[in-house]
């Protein structure tokens, strides 16, 4: 059975702890988590994670329904690429003087990047998408010189008007 | 539970005063503990409770393993408290113990003041860090109020579902600060919610495999026991006629006696059953979760059976072995609803001819019993001393046994009649968990005889808690089955480390002496060295009903456990006794 990546959107009561339960979960099945990322959701008692780990899927399986166990998961999804949007954060230090600041410029246009901090010798740029594009800007910009990078967890929704936290009842009474 | 508390006025009460009134209120009888400086406040409102017993143990480990003997002797659940640091980390082994074997139990520890926390201060330690994934779930207490409803939710938790530990951490200020009492009316556990009603198609669908399988078995586990439904599983076993194994968990569950008992599967399990769960074409597996002790080698495990999986836990179904009819819920109300649906089919008319099967499972039975020899140098045999007391003391006493051989015989020798008459460390296999076990199981069942089958080795661990029950006026009987040695480790070394005995000889035949060593203990001591002794020896502990007495059966030490499945390999290579492997009849499958 061939190792594949996948997104697990998992959301879980805002207890203290709930992360380390998780992560802990993940690491003592031998689980390598790929790329991990919590934050709120629309319920105020309820956080998101989105985790991606590369597995096979019987032990995906496995992992899920212990993951289940865990008294403050309330609910687990695993979202499809192709079915949902999935998307990281990056923050890159190019170093760019007056000779190369345009060029790099050019790049942050192509790639639908923006600039948010300038310095002599260095531009700061923020980019998001998915792991793909964010790799493909990386290779672009590092002839240039990068001096620091900086990427978040990806995020992921499923597309359409389907809500993965709207319908339950139990999240009303969490929140 | 969820009773509505009367209404009255609310009480403010102290922390401390809170943890003892949720105890009451979820109907506690007993707490085994120790004190000490972080849970010092909650031991002062636990002297004046009139419901709430504290037994004074002399370990926490004991503590932690009464709480168990006491859970799986009642059914209740286990009630054990320990202080911050050290003494929270002596609970984690009975905690990991009940977390493998489903143990409903809810540990108590005090944790240092909160502003202390994370400041390596005198006595503190992550207990809710540490045993995160050995409890079923931890609470941190972080506000006076929580402590009632969170006292409820961990009781709910310990007992529902798959039973568990349940850790409830309590810093002292929280212990002292005082607020108001008010007992929930319901639970606030969104994510929990255990499947105990099985679906109904595949209830049909198993039963459908069931009247059409020709080679079945009922494949019974612990979950049996923990949904107390022996009762329904009896039906089941009668109506369908199909074989059927009880593993070590299990034991009790199905009378022994019964007639289509096979006895337990296992490495160390009769040649009948473990051959019939290899050569079945079907497994009704209830509550059982294909544990590698059972399977052997997991891909040669039972090659021709579809395989039904009931479990409380979808987290076990299809775990090591794919189930075709997976049914989640509970095991009583799953064997229940098979009963009603197997009948149906069989009214239908369709119902599968398993005289063959029985033949040949008859076959194996018949030439493959359990038994064992008389040793050679005409040492005393352990087996025959376990299979004494188990007649003498009968099918109503409760026999909790420790770690290794012993355990392995008292498993096979000893005829279990009655559901919750056999305790033991399965899944940890805790050495040491007998004696402690045992008198949790006496305070739960005090009218019960209660025998410890332990080891010498394992008796060197824990025996501290005859202190206890000596004091505490808990007369339980331990039979020492003393060969001098860590006897399993030994009969590896025998068979796979050419009789190299490195370290386990642990000279106990001479020291310690365990007559002198009750004796200092407040118990009764006996001795006895020769086959002609072990009944009068048993009956007079069995006499013996106001001080917890010791027997020091010594025996030979070059016995070893029959049949054996080594580890790792296949069930097929079992080993009837040893160079001795069955062979299979001709119109074998």
């Amino acid at each position: 059975m061939a190792v594949t990546r996948h997104t697990l959107s998992v959301l879980v009561e805002d207890k203290p702890g709930v992360l380390a339960r998780v992560a802990a979960l993940f690491s003592r099945r031998g689980f390598n988590i790929e790329s991990l990322a919590v934050g709120p959701t629309e319920h105020p008692a309820v956080s998101r994670m989105t985790i991606a780990v590369a597995v096979e899927d019987l032990p995906l399986e496995q992992v899920t329904k212990q993951l289940n166990k865990l008294v403050n998961v309330l609910k687990i999804v695993e979202l499809d690429p192709a079915t949902s949007v999935q998307r990281e954060l990056l923050l890159v230090k190019v170093k760019a003087d007056l000779t190369t600041r345009s060029h790099v410029l050019e790049t942050v246009q192509l790639f639908r990047a923006k600039v948010v901090d300038v310095a002599s010798d260095a531009v700061t740029i923020e980019a998001t998408g998915t792991v793909d594009k964010l790799s493909a800007l990386i290779k672009v910009l590092e002839p240039f010189g990068i001096r620091e990078l900086v990427q978040s967890g990806m995020v992921a929704v499923g597309r359409g008007s389907r809500s993965m936290t709207g319908s339950e009842a139990r999240l009303r009474s969490a929140s | 539970m969820a009773r509505p508390e009367p209404p009255h006025p609310q009480e403010t009460l102290t922390g401390a005063q809170a943890l003892v009134r949720s105890l009451e209120r979820v109907g506690a009888e007993v707490v085994f503990g120790i004190p000490g400086g972080a849970i010092l406040p909650a031991y002062d409102p636990l002297f004046d409770s009139k419901t709430v017993r504290h037994i004074l143990v002399r370990h926490e480990q004991g503590g932690g393993h009464a709480a168990e003997g006491y859970a799986q002797a009642t059914g209740k659940v286990g009630v054990c408290m320990a202080t911050s640091g050290p003494g929270a980390t002596n609970l984690v082994t009975p905690i990991a113990d009940a977390y493998m074997d489903s143990v409903p139990m809810v540990a108590i520890t005090g944790q240092v003041p909160s502003a202390a926390i994370g400041t390596d201060a005198f006595q503190e330690a992550d207990i809710v860090g540490i045993t995160m994934p050995i409890t079923k779930h931890n609470f941190l207490v972080q506000h006076v109020e929580d402590i009632p409803h969170t006292m409820a939710a961990a009781f709910h938790l310990a007992a529902t579902g798959r039973p568990g530990p349940v850790l409830v951490d309590l810093p002292k200020d929280i212990l002292q600060a005082s607020g108001p009492f008010s007992w929930p009316t319901t639970l606030d556990l969104p994510g929990y919610r255990p499947t105990s009603r099985p679906h109904a198609k595949q209830i049909r669908e198993a039963a459908r495999l069931i009247a059409s399988a020709s080679r079945p078995v009922l494949y019974v586990g612990g979950g049996v026991l923990k949904a107390r439904a022996s009762a329904e599983l009896r039906t089941l076993a009668e109506l369908t006629g199909i074989p059927l194994v009880t593993t070590l968990m299990a034991r009790g569950a199905f009378p022994d006696s019964h007639r289509q008992h096979l006895g337990m599967p296992g490495m160390h399990g009769t040649v009948a059953a473990v051959t019939a769960l290899q050569k079945a074409d079907l497994l009704i597996t209830l509550g059982a979760r294909f544990d590698d002790r059972v399977t052997g080698k997991l891909s040669s495990f039972a090659p021709h059976a579809a395989i039904i999986h009931a479990d409380i836990d979808p987290a076990e179904i299809g775990k090591n072995r794919a189930a075709d009819v997976p049914i989640v819920g509970d095991c009583r109300e799953t064997i229940a609803d098979l009963v009603v649906a197997v009948q149906e089919v069989y009214n239908s008319g369709s119902r599968a001819d398993i005289t063959g099967w029985w033949r040949q499972v008859d076959g194996w039975r018949r030439t493959y019993p359990l038994g064992y020899e008389d040793p050679p140098d005409g040492s005393l045999a352990p087996q025959h001393v376990i299979r004494r007391i188990g007649s003498i003391a009968g099918p109503e006493a409760i026999y909790v046994s420790g770690v290794g051989q012993h355990q392995m015989w008292a498993s096979q020798f000893i005829s279990y009649e009655n559901p919750y008459t056999w305790l033991n460390s399965g899944g940890a296999g805790t050495m040491g968990y007998a004696v402690p076990a045992a008198m949790g199981a006496k305070v739960g069942r005090p009218e019960a005889t209660v025998w410890a089958i332990d080891g010498d080795g394992c008796f060197q661990m824990t025996n501290q808690e005859l202190v206890t029950c000596a004091m505490e006026g808990i007369p339980i009987k331990v039979a020492i089955i003393n060969n001098g040695n860590l006897g399993m480790v030994r009969q590896w070394q025998t068979l796979f480390y050419e009789g190299r005995y490195s370290n386990t000889n642990l000279n106990s035949k001479r020291i310690p002496d365990f007559v002198k060593l009750a004796d200092a203990m407040g118990c009764v001591g006996l001795r006895c060295e020769s086959k002609d002794e072990v009944d009068a020896t048993i009956e007079k502990a069995m006499a013996i009903d106001d001080l917890p007495v010791v027997v020091d059966f010594v025996v030979g030490e070059d016995a070893m456990v029959w049949p054996m499945v080594a580890a790792g390999t296949s069930n097929d290579e079992i080993l009837a006794a040893r160079d001795t492997r069955p062979v299979w009849g001709e119109d074998d499958v």
